[in-house]
């Protein structure tokens, strides 16, 4: 990378960072990327590829389901390791209140126009005759999709670096601020615009961001094709999912395109080592087993943990950091960085520009009530 | 689980070859608690593995011995896959899980082969060098089929006899270090007499094979199975008509359970002081994860870490002279087998380098780190978890391997979830 001033410095090489330097270079920005390791190799690595529409709350559902529509368009330009597959999502009801669950969805999806259908138990189980017998019913959302993550970053990097982006990997960064980033060999990079998109390390570069790591862990097994045929959710993920204190894990079973079944999935706070925990691992694999019994003679194959970047409010920080003109935020996507990653870098884009946004920005923007930064 | 899975012991050996063997016995007979567990389905380990009918060799027999005597909890038919915690390993059999207690650990796994990626090798009948003898001790019909046995080390003289013995034709032996190199480890071999009565009887065995240096496999033809091999013979390209291909690139030590288990490894060797004790207290390694030195290498540091492990360090230090004996043959070994770097260029864009992930070499040559091609090509991401493609890609692009995590060894998700806390 040579010295030039560039109009953004795009500092994390995640899905995230790829897909802003994707958009700024597609709009014509003197882009440059800098990452301490390869392209997608942090959170994106490790996470699942759920392209999901998620109703958590308002927020969540309008930018889970705007960067979904992202991805349906992009589909017939993915190549094929990008390993798109249109699975659908079934979540599952174990009981009557998950089944009461599966309606208020079904209806709050219908609304906002996102295809959904009631599966009584019996159409679950023909749809997926390995769930445990016995289960009431779930919700099948056909548009969801399943990705690989890794493949998918490369691909947005490459075309945003064949449209002009530099982008420098292995490269530590020290500082960034008052448009410019410093490497750690000393070296800077001037950019009129700076954008942090580390992840759960965003708070490291940038004082003051209220980012926690989440640890979570999954396991792959071998090749077991048709076993399963979508990406399983238990409704009592959310209630997983949800909970800001405690460790959590929640059946969540994803097919691959090889055959093989990704199992999660598990969330903890204040973990901050790499290394499987055995005690979670214990968890997660037994309430997979609960839901699947099959899984249980299955070979696993690998084990492996990633950190997501949570914020206290569940949504991400997308936007200027009102502290300094120069950056800004593109973190805190907690588990769904795969699914936001292009409206993400849509709005954050349509901001700088001026333009108006598809989606209301507001609730996503890092100055919004209930995420005022605390002054370092 | 249920109790009479948990086992406890003072010594605790994974690995059932000669080192393995020897660490067990010496250290049950100096009145430890002492479990040995192996994935095989015997002691032996791979280099005195048993046949179905065959002959043990004398010093294999007499180990066999001194180990059933010795009062030793053997388990075979199991693979340690985890740590859950300090002291506690997992080891799945076909159809159990066991947990194994210990105060003492002597990790004793031993070496695979490594292969290399050349055109056509992965064809049916193109096996390991190790791995065809392997197959005919356990029964593979062998007699009249022509074999060519190709690569590099010691083994591949081993393999030929023994194949040969069976009633195999062996065509040729193409061994790909320079006759320099080897005439050099030959006069190096007064040292070792026991190598040089060795070496003579092979080639005695062997007499009227061709044994060929500078010579190694540039590709393997055929349709639905092995038809021919073109071999590069001394700058010279030759087709050899055959049946079988027994393929080795000399050994790669089984380092993952030390990995896992946090003990510092360097060249890709387990670290040891004088007593075999590893960068952790109280583990002890002994064999090939410490250097390829051979079986005579493996038998004195397996005693050794028995000894040590059960308290008898005085003891353990009496054999210390042996194993400098030894070692200088691990040496010779290093230095006589080093891979030339012609056989870099082997493949060609198509020959596929992962064969659990089929991905192809010219997928591989984008990329500048092992962890961006696992990352975007799925290479070593498959069953085998990186055990043949990483010391192949090792060799071929100077990759360097990354963390092991669990499990080492693929397990059932049922036996990754009954995980430790139960005590």
């Amino acid at each position: 990378m040579n010295s030039k001033s560039f109009d953004a410095v795009i500092v994390g090489a995640g899905i995230v960072g790829a897909a802003c330097a994707d958009e700024f270079a597609r709009r014509g920005l003197r882009v440059a990327v800098v990452d301490r390791d390869v392209v997608g190799s942090g959170a994106t690595a490790a996470g699942m590829g759920h392209i999901v529409a998620m109703d958590d709350s308002e927020a969540q559902f309008a930018l889970t389901r705007y960067s979904q529509r992202l991805w349906q368009a992009l589909r017939p330009e993915l190549p094929p390791d990008v390993e798109y597959e249109q699975c659908g999502t079934i979540w599952v009801a174990a009981d009557e209140q998950e089944m009461a669950e599966v309606r208020r969805k079904h209806e709050y999806y219908g609304r906002l126009g996102v295809p959904t259908t009631v599966l009584d138990a019996q159409v679950l189980q023909r749809l997926e005759p390995n769930l445990r017998e016995g289960m009431t019913g779930g919700l099948l959302v056909p548009e969801d999709a399943v990705l690989y993550p890794p493949c998918a970053a490369r691909f947005l990097m490459e075309r945003a670096q064949k449209l002009g982006a530099q982008v420098q990997l292995g490269a530590s960064v020290a500082q960034i601020g008052q448009a410019r980033v410093r490497l750690s060999d000393g070296i800077e990079i001037a950019g009129e615009i700076i954008v942090n998109a580390t992840g759960a390390w965003a708070a490291e570069l940038t004082n003051g961001i209220q980012i926690k790591k989440r640890k979570g862990h999954l396991v792959i097994t071998d090749r077991y094709p048709g076993f399963l045929r979508h990406q399983l959710v238990e409704l009592g993920y959310l209630k997983s999912a949800h909970s800001v204190s405690n460790d959590s894990v929640a059946f969540n079973v994803q097919p691959r395109r090889t055959g093989q079944i990704l199992i999660g999935s598990s969330r903890q706070y204040g973990a901050e080592h790499k290394e499987v925990d055995h005690d979670i691992l214990r968890r997660m694999l037994l309430r997979a087993q609960e839901y699947m019994p099959a899984l249980g003679p299955m070979s696993a194959v690998r084990t492996w943990t990633g950190f997501r970047a949570a914020t206290r409010d569940r949504l991400p920080l997308i936007g200027p950091w009102p502290e300094d003109k120069s950056l800004f935020l593109a973190t805190g996507h907690e588990g769904l960085g795969i699914t936001t990653s292009l409206a993400t870098a849509r709005i954050l884009v349509d901001g700088i520009m001026g333009a108006t946004a598809e989606i209301p920005i507001e609730p996503y923007l890092p100055s919004r009530a209930g995420e005022e930064h605390v002054h370092a | 689980m249920n109790s009479d899975s948990q086992q406890r012991f003072d010594v605790l050996v994974i690995g059932g070859g000669p080192a393995g063997m020897a660490a067990a016995a010496l250290a049950a007979e100096s009145g430890s608690r002492v479990g040995m567990v192996d994935d095989n389905a015997s002691a032996g380990g791979q280099i005195w593995r048993r046949a179905l009918n065959g002959v043990e060799t004398v010093e294999a027999a007499r180990w066999s011995e001194r180990l059933r005597s010795a009062n030793v909890t053997t388990s075979f038919g199991k693979r340690v896959f985890d740590q859950p915690e300090t002291g506690v390993l997992l080891a799945e059999g076909d159809d159990d899980l066991c947990e194994l207690r210990y105060q003492n650990l002597v990790v004793a796994t031993g070496a695979r082969e490594r292969f290399l990626p050349f055109p056509g090798w992965t064809l049916p009948n193109v096996m390991g060098a190790g791995g065809l003898q392997a197959m005919v001790k356990s029964g593979l019909p062998i007699r009249g089929k022509r074999v060519v046995v190709a690569g590099t080390g010691p083994l591949l003289l081993a393999v030929a006899a023994y194949l040969r013995k069976q009633g195999a034709e062996i065509r040729i032996i193409c061994e790909q270090a320079s006759w320099i190199r080897l005439a050099g480890f030959g006069a190096s071999l007064w040292k070792h007499p026991a190598k040089v009565s060795q070496g003579l009887q092979l080639r005695k065995e062997l007499a009227s094979v061709p044994y060929a240096t500078n010579s190694w496999p540039l590709a393997a033809h055929g349709g639905q199975r092995l038809e021919s091999v073109t071999i590069s013979r001394n700058g010279k390209t030759e087709v050899i008509p055959c049946d079988f291909l027994a393929c080795g690139f000399h050994l790669v030590p089984n380092v993952e359970l030390p990995l896992l288990l946090g003990c510092q490894i360097s060249g890709g060797y387990v670290q040891v002081d004088d007593l075999q004790q590893t960068s952790i207290k109280g583990i002890f390694c002994a064999g090939e994860p410490t250097g390829i030195g051979g079986v005579e290498l493996a038998l004195v540091e397996g005693q050794i870490a028995g000894l040590a492990a059960a308290g008898e360090s005085k003891r353990a230090r009496s054999l210390f002279g042996e194993r400098r004996k030894t070692q200088h043959f691990a040496r010779l070994l290093d230095r006589t087998f080093r891979l030339r770097p012609e056989l870099k260029d082997l493949s060609s864009a198509e020959t596929i380098v992962c064969r659990c992930e089929d991905v192809p070499c010219s997928r591989l040559r984008e990329h500048k780190s092992w962890r961006a091609a696992k990352l975007y090509t799925r290479c070593g991401m498959g069953p085998c978890q990186g055990r043949i493609c990483g010391p192949a890609t090792q060799f071929l692009f100077e990759w360097n391997p990354d963390s092991v995590r669990p499990p080492v060894l693929p397990a059932r998700v049922e036996s990754l979830a009954s995980l430790a806390k139960s005590n």
